[in-house]
Parts: structure tokens; C-alpha cells; sequence
């Protein structure tokens, strides 16, 4: 018995989704590799990781839209492995939104209410009632292909919505949007799932928009889960370099971690000493990243121990953006101070800030 | 699940008490079997009746494999015992049907004193509700995630093209081993596929070659032929400003709409002896009017003019797939028109005119109607089948083995095509041809080609021209005087006392043929649509053979399926010769194809999250494919419907083997008319047939054309354009 199950026996109630152990092979092909967790009922949970690390084949395993080669998947206590995606009580968002496009909003909406027996009247009240949720209730009479990518979007979470599924997945929701768009679907989406207490499983690859929606972020690489936290946690604490890196987009520098005391451990980072929160007491040479917006430049560089050229820089606007060569190789650096920037060529010194460092590894 | 097992069930008792077991020679629907005396006239009884009352005690395994199976359905058991139960219910009662069928004489229990009668309906039902409780069971069991339809679908296909595709041709394949005495044995098959008629090389000495050669050698020709020319056409359209290319476009139309030996009679009219070409030049310049026409070149001729246009239609597809931009890139690298179209363009479009010599090939072997009209003696290997066995002497064994050959060529050609090129394709996504403009060729080599064009599409107006006026024509080179005798002999109505009277010979077959046709087309486009759906949509264990069933109804040659299908269906247990039957489903699993290559196209373009949406929101798939993928694929189905029906219309080579005196088809009317020289009646009718033809091709295209304009999906839309691509294209 391992602990995930254990877990769901006892929170029956408040935790949603369980994996116990699951793995997904295509003939020799591993797409997902003994995975485990358990979604808490009522948060949205995004499954996050670059193209190709098993996040959306983990979401349709929930769907039913693959099989699983191992393990066991239970919904609200109950074992569905080895139903269909007609016998699970899940519904999907698809990334292409997937709206028929020879059936007005309304049908749309109401397509599943009326195969599964509902008749016509009740179910276009239901799905109007859906419409509404989204903000589009006088849109019903209309096709799908004379909205906007926004609309379309809303019609496809109104059409998920008004099963009144127990868990909602959405598969990359927002890519086919524009930038702009973007944002505000994001906010509407998240509102209506707090508003709702719904579950949901939201799987994206942008770490940005992660961080915006989610409750809980299960990281993925390489068909496995790497680290599974809330949004705060994973950017302050990273579990290895993938995260940090993909996360954070954090430089990733080697270190010395010389006394850990109360979980924060004494570093020298290039001959600069900072303190450097860690649970797990890691000591001797240790692998540290640090994030961009921690770096601090100073103009006078021979008061500094550590010092770097500016090698690349340039104006965002609310930030500067450098590149510097230094000891530690090349480090990427985020600065709010836009009024006196470091100009191309020039020595700066480097400091640290006190957040946004973290070991996440020992050198091997 | 238990609802339609269980319908099935009853279903299949009913037919073992009430229909008849045996087939009806009256036909089925004239219901003289309710009537009958079933006691005196034993064929016309039903199952249980030939049980009880006369001792056929070897139905008694039916009846009790179908009591297991209801109570397997009534009894409460888990859902894999269930299964299990009835998977082997209905692979029993399948394997006892067929032993029944094919081999009684292994039953003892078995009346044998009377001649054997082929099954009836009865059977027929009996069947399908065994098939579906095999497949049912196998849904039960997991296969195919439990799904029901999918499972049921796919087990039907696959005993239809088993039964209609695959045994027939094992039939062609038994009957070469037998010599004409009957003895079995490897010496009869191998003195055939040796004969000296058909692999002998004396032509290479002066005399005649052996049939295999004749149609490789032609089969060789006409595809370098229609290759180059229909490269000529695709370049015309594709890369020169020539004023009417729109216009000939429309000429890929024209080998749908006409019956393939359609050309051959107006290259007789044009060029045979009594010619209208060949008189002029006869009195103008005094050479003797000749046969010359009839043989090699006349074959090879008019087979470059019917599939010409083939050839194009695979190549401007081709020819427009190279991307512009790909062009582009090598005209600013500074090569000049010339070396772009000769180091770029043309390599790019390599497996393309493989493809089209290929498609050209195979089209040119499988041609019956040309070498039948214009061979002379030139006989190439689907006449030869054809003689084997309305000949003198009639003689199966060798139409067989001459059909084995000829399969083994075509499926050479069609496993080169398919396993070869398959992987092979450079060019781009098609109808992308609007970003960015196409290379112009040298205007020199354009205004050659454009010359070649221009003076083909000439000569295919002027054979079309003769085949549109011939009818109106006395009789060619003799007396070239107006009549509408013709005509009226093959089409006259008369208004009489007795009302409407179709006096014409020809409304026979016409009526015929439009009636088999309209019956076997909504089944073809029903069969092909659902085969496409499961080979794009679905996963599932038996694919590869299933794929290798449908590609079978692609490549067997008309004549082989002709004659492997009065070898397969003239004895018990499936008797079908001379029936209209026989003719319907033969023109379903030849059409299929065409139905299933649009199906899988047009599939393939929609978007598959449509599916699983639909899914999702715990439609199964039943009502998925109802409700979701064949309305948006009403396009597909429509072109599907229309395509089937008018190339049953057109086709012969399969069809001369199938009629019947009761059931005469339009085009072996015709070759029946030009056998016995009616020329003038024989245009008449195929001048009509294209009309009519060209009359609902073009009307579906109106209709499809329109639909698809309303139509403005998302999703398609999302398909086709790839913002990026195309922007740094345009």
C-alpha cells in the first residue's frame, strides 16, 4: 500500500483525483513513467512541462481517452481504469476549442445533455443557463465560426460545464489565443472554477500562466513528475535544476553550502557569502540557482569580490535586461533600476539579494 | 449492450422459424415462398421446418448454439465470463454455418439426396446475428475499449470483404490448379503461367510475343505517354499565362463520365477503314485505305487519350504542391528559369510522376474495352481472360491462371505505388498554391509545351466530337447523310393506345444499368465512408488486415473480378449468377474504393478533437459518427454517391462477365452492338450515356460547390492555415 492510496482513504471527501502508480507505454514507448499524486476536491491543479514530457497524455489517461498500461486511477474513491470516457463523470476543454462547426452555440452546448436522453426543451434551458455562466447567453442562435476566438473558448467551457462534471480538464485553453486575449480568458476561466468550487486539471506548457491559475503546479519532464507545489513554493524552492530553469528561468551557478543551521545553510557563491534557505542540509559543492531579478549590479566594481562585464543589454521598458560574463559563466540578470543603466563593455560588481536563491542539487 | 444482443437474438429466431433457409429461384421478393406448399417445395421452407418435418437434423447445432446464447444474455454473470460465452457462441455458430455451406458432406446428419440449393435469407440473418454476438463478446472482453459499434462495424467489413473480395479471388487462385480434366495439381498451374502463349518472345524474332509481354509492353507505353503529356497539361495550367487554362481543367472530368471504350469506337469512326480521316486522305492523296488502326497502335492510342487526363489530374496536384517559395529561394540564389524547373522543381515533383506512370499503368493493364474493340490481333491478358471464357472452348483453368497473372502485376504495380512512394512525398500541403507565385518556365519551352497541349486537346475535342455527332451519321465513309434512325432505333418512345411504349432496344439495358447503379451507390458510399472512419478514427488489433482487404479491392482488376466472380458464385452456397444481386455488390466492392480514398481524405482533414469531444460529452460512437462526422463529411458522401453511380454506369470489364440476359448493362449492350459492327446505334447510345453522366457530375459539383461556400468552420480553417508559414510565404 502506498501512501497516495493511503491518502485517499482517509481524506475520502476532500481529495478528488488520485494516480496511483500509473504508466502509459506505446509499444516500447514510455509516454508517462510510474506517476502518483492526488488532487485535492474544489483546486485547480495544472500540469506543467515542456512539449513532449506526458502532461496532456496524463490528461486524456483522466478523460478515458487513453488506457492505461499500469496502475490505477481513482475518482472520488471510485476505480476508473478500466472504464470508457462515456462512464467517467469528466469533462474537457480542448486546445482547438473542438465546437461542431455545423451546429449553432446553443446545440453546441446542449449536445450533451441531449445524448444523453435529455429532451430538447430541458437541455437548451440547461445549456442556456451554461451560456450565461460564460456571458453569453443571447449568443445561442449563432454558429460557432461567426464568434470571436474568445467566445469560442467561453462556448467550449459552457459546453464542459453543463454536465456538471466532477473533474473539468482543460487541455492547453488558451494557445490559440492572442496575447492580449489571453490574460483576460485566463482570469475569466479561473474565476468561474473558484466561483464553482470546481476541480480542475489545466495542462499548459507556459509557466507564466501557470503560475496565474493554479492552486497546485505538478511539474513534468521526461515522463515523470518532477515537483508538485504551489505556485509560491516552486519559485522559491525549486527541487532541482529542471524546475529552476524552467520555472525561474534561474541562472544556475556551483556553490559552496558550508553550515546548515534551522534550515538555512551558509553559502559562498564566487566568493560572495549570502545565507540561503534549505530544508534539506545539503553541504560541500553544491549546484545553486539564482533567479535573474536576484542579482544585484553595483557601478563601483572593485568593492566587490565577484565582478562581471556587461556584455549584452537592453531596454524593456519597466526593466533592463543583462547579459554578463563573470567567473561563474554567463549570468542573466533582470533589473528595475532603468534610470542609470551599466552601459555595454563596463565592469559591475555583483551582490545577491536575499530571495530568489536556492540549492537545488549537489555538484556530481 | 444487452439491448441489441438481445435483439439480435430474437432476429435470428424468428429467421430460423419463418424465412427460408434456402434460396428463392423466383427471387426472394417476389414472396412465392409464403405461399408454397413448403412441405412439397422443401426450398421454400424456413429452418425449423426443414428440422422438424423433414428430418434435417443437422440445423439441430444452431438452434442450441442460439438457446446458449440467450441464456447467456438472461443469466447473471460477470462481464468477462459473459463475454467470453458469447464470443464463443458466435465463432461456433459462424464455423458450423460455414461448414454447413462449403462442405456438408463432413455431416453426417445431412440429407444429400437432392441437388444442392444455394442459402436464402434465412441464412443470411442467421449469419449476421452470429457475427455480432462474436463481436460483442470481443467488445465485452476490452477490444476496441468495449465499444459495441466499432467492433460490430469492423467485423462486418471484414466478412464482406472476405466474402466478396478475398474468395473470390482464392477461387481464381484453386481453379489455376486444376487442368481441364479436373485433376488438382502444381503441373496444371505451372504449364499455365509458362505457356509458351503467354511469356513466348518471338516478336523479338518477327513473330508474335506472349500476352504478358503485349500488356507490359503496352501497359509501358501508354504510361510514359500520358506521364509526359499530362506533365505538359499540369506545367500549361500551373506556370504559363495561357488564356484558357482554366478550361482545361475540366478535361479531368472526362475519363469519369466516359466508358472507357468509348475512345476506341470514335478512333474507328476517325481512323479505321472506312475512317472519316482515313477516306480524305484516301481520295486526296490516293494511299489505300488500311487496317492499320486496329493493333498496338490503335490500343495504345486510345488509351493515351482516356487516361491523359488521369495523369494530369495526379499531377497538377503535384505540380502545385512545390512550394513557390522553395522556387523563389532558387531563383534568388541566381539560377535561371530554366535550371529552377530542371534542378528544383522537377526533382521535387519526382514521386509524383512515378506516381502517375504508376496510376497510368495500372489503368492501362486493367483496360478491357480499348483491346477488346481495337486489339485486332493484339491481344493483351484481360481480353484473353475474357475469351478463355466465352471463347470457342470454354476454359476456366486458364482464365484463372491467366487472371492470377494479370492480379500479380497489378498488385506489383499497386505495393511499388503505395509502399514506395507512400513515404516518398516532397511536396507541400496542397492549396497553398496561392502564396507567393510559381517559377514561369522559359518562354521558349512554354511555348513548346503550350503547342503540345494545344494540339492534344484538339485531337481529344475532335475524338469527343465524333463520338457526340457520329450518332446522327448514316453510316461513316459511306454515306455521311443526316439520320436520326440511329437514335430512334435505340431510343424511340412511342405514344400509342396502349400509353408510353419504350420502343428503343436500348431502354432495357439503360433502366437496368440506371437502376443497379442507383441501388449500389448509396451502399458503396455507406461501406467506403464507414471503412474510412474506422482506418482513420480507430485502433484496433486487426487493422493490417483489414488494410490489406481494402487494398485488395483497389488493385484486383475489373476482369479478374468478373471472372472470379462467376468461378465463386455460380455453386452453392452463394449462388448470384445471372441475379441482379450479383451485379450490385460487384459494383460496391469495385467503387468502394473511390468512396473510401475521398472518405479517408476528407476524414483526415477533420480535426479529431471533434471526436473526442463529442466523446466526452458522453456521446458513444454511434452517435458520434451520426451526429458529428457525417454531416460535416456530407460533401464527401455526396461526391462519393455520384462518383459510384456513374462509374458503374461507365464500367465494362467486370460487368461483361456478370450480365445476364435478364440484367443487361448499358455498356456491354454497346460492345455487344459494335461486336456485330451496329456502329451507328452503339455512338448513338454512349454519346447518351455521357450526357447523361456529364449531367450529374456537373450538377453534384454545383451542389457540393455551393454547400461548401455556406460553410465556414473553425476548425478547417485552423487546419489549413498556418499563420507563420504563410505569412513568410507571402
Amino acid at each position: 500500500m502506498n501512501p497516495s492510496m493511503q491518502a485517499s482513504r482517509q481524506h475520502s471527501t476532500d481529495i478528488s483525483l488520485v494516480f496511483d502508480q500509473v504508466t502509459k507505454k506505446y509499444g516500447r514507448v514510455v509516454a508517462v513513467d510510474n506517476i502518483s499524486f492526488s488532487i485535492p476536491k474544489g483546486s485547480l491543479v495544472t500540469l506543467l512541462g515542456p512539449s513532449g514530457c506526458g502532461k496532456t497524455t496524463t490528461l486524456r489517461m483522466i478523460a478515458g481517452l487513453e488506457s492505461v498500461t499500469q496502475g490505477r486511477i481513482l475518482l472520488n474513491g471510485e476505480d476508473v481504469t478500466r472504464q470508457s470516457a462515456i462512464e467517467r463523470n469528466v469533462s474537457m476543454v480542448f486546445q482547438s476549442y473542438a465546437l461542431f462547426p455545423h451546429m449553432t452555440v446553443l446545440e453546441n452546448v446542449a449536445y450533451g445533455l441531449t445524448v444523453s436522453g435529455m429532451p430538447t426543451r430541458e437541455a437548451n434551458r440547461q445549456a442556456i443557463e451554461g451560456l450565461s455562466l460564460v456571458g453569453l447567453a443571447d449568443y445561442g442562435p449563432r454558429l460557432p465560426s461567426e464568434l470571436s476566438g474568445g467566445q469560442q473558448q467561453r462556448v467550449a467551457v459552457a459546453r464542459a460545464l453543463v454536465l456538471e462534471p466532477q473533474v473539468l480538464l482543460l487541455d492547453e485553453p488558451l494557445s490559440n489565443l492572442d496575447t492580449k486575449l489571453r490574460r483576460h480568458v485566463r482570469d475569466e476561466i479561473r474565476g468561474i472554477q473558484l466561483k464553482l468550487n470546481l476541480t480542475a486539471v489545466y495542462v499548459t506548457h507556459d509557466q507564466e500562466e501557470a503560475m496565474a491559475v493554479s492552486d497546485q503546479i505538478i511539474v513534468m519532464n521526461k515522463q515523470k513528475i518532477v515537483q508538485q507545489a504551489s505556485p509560491r513554493e516552486l519559485f522559491e524552492m525549486p527541487a532541482d535544476e529542471f524546475v529552476a530553469d524552467f520555472i525561474c528561468n534561474a541562472n544556475l551557478v556551483s556553490g559552496e553550502a558550508r553550515r546548515n543551521e534551522g534550515g538555512r545553510s551558509e553559502c559562498v557563491i564566487g566568493g560572495v557569502p549570502l545565507t540561503i534557505p534549505d530544508q534539506r542540509a545539503r553541504l560541500g559543492d553544491v549546484r545553486v540557482a539564482v533567479r535573474p531579478d536576484a542579482i544585484r549590479l553595483f557601478g563601483d566594481s572593485d568593492a566587490h569580490p565577484l565582478r562581471g562585464e556587461v556584455v549584452y543589454a537592453s531596454f524593456l521598458g519597466t526593466e533592463m535586461q543583462y547579459t554578463l560574463k563573470t567567473p561563474l559563466g554567463d549570468l542573466f540578470v533582470r533589473s528595475s533600476d532603468v534610470l542609470e543603466p551599466h552601459p555595454l563593455g563596463s565592469q559591475v560588481g555583483i551582490g545577491f539579494a536575499n530571495h530568489g536563491v536556492a540549492i537545488v542539487g549537489t555538484a556530481s | 449492450m444487452k439491448k441489441s444482443l438481445g435483439g439480435w437474438i430474437v432476429l435470428m429466431a424468428v429467421a430460423l422459424a419463418v424465412l427460408p433457409w434456402h434460396q428463392q429461384e423466383a427471387g426472394f421478393f417476389s414472396g412465392q415462398w409464403i405461399t408454397a406448399d413448403w412441405n412439397a417445395n422443401k426450398t421454400a421452407a424456413s429452418a425449423l421446418y426443414l428440422l422438424f418435418r423433414q428430418g434435417y437434423d443437422a440445423l439441430w447445432p444452431l438452434v442450441g448454439i442460439l438457446a446458449v446464447a440467450a441464456a447467456t444474455l438472461a443469466a447473471p454473470l460477470s462481464r468477462f465470463s459473459r463475454g467470453l460465452l458469447m464470443l464463443g457462441c458466435g465463432g461456433g455458430g459462424l464455423a458450423y454455418l460455414l461448414i454447413l455451406g462449403y462442405a456438408p458432406e463432413w455431416l453426417a446428419a445431412w440429407p444429400g439426396q437432392e441437388a444442392q440449393v444455394g442459402l436464402g435469407y434465412g441464412t443470411l440473418i442467421v449469419a449476421a446475428g452470429f457475427l455480432f454476438l462474436l463481436t460483442g463478446g470481443a467488445a465485452r472482453l476490452g477490444a476496441c475499449r468495449g465499444d459495441l459499434f466499432v467492433t460490430g462495424m469492423i467485423g462486418l467489413i471484414i466478412a464482406l470483404i472476405s466474402l466478396f473480395v478475398i474468395t473470390p479471388v482464392g477461387h481464381i487462385l484453386a481453379k489455376a490448379f486444376f487442368d481441364p480434366e479436373g485433376h488438382a495439381g502444381l503441373g496444371a498451374l505451372f504449364a499455365r503461367l509458362t505457356d509458351q502463349r503467354v511469356w513466348g518472345l518471338n516478336c523479338l524474332s518477327g513473330g508474335r510475343c506472349g500476352v504478358a509481354w503485349n500488356t507490359l509492353y503496352l501497359g509501358a507505353m501508354t504510361a510514359v505517354t500520358c506521364t509526359s503529356l499530362g506533365l505538359c497539361f499540369a506545367l500549361v495550367v500551373t506556370r504559363t499565362g495561357f488564356r484558357w487554362k482554366r478550361s482545361l481543367r475540366a478535361l479531368t472530368l472526362l475519363p469519369i463520365i466516359t466508358p472507357p471504350f468509348v475512345i476506341g469506337l470514335a478512333l474507328i469512326l476517325l481512323l479505321g477503314r472506312n475512317g472519316a480521316l482515313t477516306q480524305f486522305v484516301a481520295s486526296w492523296l490516293g494511299i489505300p485505305p488500311g487496317r492499320w488502326v486496329y493493333g498496338f497502335f490503335g490500343v495504345w492510342l486510345s488509351q493515351v487519350l482516356a487516361y491523359t487526363p488521369i495523369a494530369f489530374m495526379v499531377l497538377i496536384g503535384v505540380v502545385e504542391g512545390v512550394s513557390p517559395s522553395v522556387e523563389e529561394a532558387s531563383q534568388t540564389l541566381g539560377a535561371s528559369r530554366w535550371q529552377t524547373l530542371y534542378r528544383v522543381s522537377l526533382p521535387l515533383m519526382k514521386p509524383g510522376l512515378a506516381n502517375a506512370f504508376l496510376v497510368t499503368f495500372i489503368e492501362s493493364m486493367a483496360d478491357f474495352g480499348n483491346p477488346m474493340v481495337l486489339g485486332g490481333s493484339y491481344s493483351v491478358l484481360s481480353t484473353e481472360i475474357y475469351f478463355a471464357i466465352v471463347g470457342a472452348q470454354t476454359d476456366e483453368g486458364r482464365a484463372a491462371s491467366l487472371g492470377l497473372i494479370l492480379l500479380c502485376f497489378s498488385i506489383a504495380a499497386f505495393l511499388i505505388q503505395r509502399r514506395w512512394l507512400g513515404k516518398k512525398s516532397y511536396a507541400t500541403v496542397t492549396g497553398k498554391a496561392d502564396n507567393g507565385q510559381h517559377a514561369a518556365l522559359s518562354p521558349r519551352f512554354a511555348r513548346l509545351i503550350t503547342g503540345v497541349v494545344v494540339a492534344w486537346t484538339s485531337f481529344t475535342l475532335v475524338i469527343y466530337g465524333m463520338v457526340l455527332t457520329g450518332g446522327f451519321v448514316k453510316q461513316w465513309g459511306r454515306d455521311n447523310s443526316f439520320t436520326l434512325k440511329h437514335y430512334i432505333n435505340a431510343f424511340g418512345i412511342d405514344i400509342g393506345a396502349n400509353g408510353l411504349q419504350w420502343t428503343g432496344t436500348a431502354w432495357s439495358s439503360f433502366f437496368t444499368s440506371m437502376s443497379i447503379a442507383g441501388m449500389a451507390a448509396p451502399l458503396t458510399a455507406i461501406l467506403g465512408m464507414t471503412t474510412a472512419w474506422l482506418l482513420v478514427r480507430q485502433k484496433f488489433a486487426l487493422k493490417s488486415v483489414f488494410e490489406f482487404g481494402t487494398m485488395m479491392c483497389f488493385a484486383v482488376p475489373g476482369t479478374v473480378i468478373g471472372v472470379s466472380y462467376i468461378l465463386a458464385f455460380n455453386v452453392p452456397p452463394i449462388e448470384l449468377t445471372g441475379t441482379g444481386l450479383i451485379l450490385i455488390l460487384c459494383f460496391v466492392f469495385r467503387n468502394m474504393p473511390t468512396g473510401l480514398r475521398g472518405g479517408v481524405a476528407a476524414m483526415s482533414q477533420l480535426d479529431k478533437s471533434l471526436d473526442e469531444a463529442s466523446t466526452m460529452l458522453r456521446a458513444n460512437s454511434f452517435t458520434t459518427a451520426r451526429r458529428i462526422i457525417f454531416p460535416l463529411l456530407k460533401p464527401a458522401i455526396t461526391t462519393a454517391l455520384v462518383y459510384s453511380f456513374v462509374r458503374s454506369i461507365t464500367s465494362i470489364s467486370a460487368v461483361i462477365f456478370l450480365v445476364s440476359a435478364k440484367y443487361d448493362m448499358a455498356t456491354s449492350y454497346i460492345i455487344g452492338l459494335v461486336e456485330n459492327g451496329q456502329y451507328g446505334t452503339a455512338i448513338a447510345y454512349s454519346s447518351m450515356l455521357i450526357v447523361v453522366m456529364l449531367s450529374c457530375v456537373l450538377g453534384v459539383q454545383k451542389l457540393v460547390g455551393s454547400r461548401r461556400l455556406r460553410r465556414q468552420d473553425r476548425v478547417l480553417n485552423d487546419l489549413q492555415s498556418q499563420p507563420v508559414l504563410q505569412k513568410g510565404a507571402a
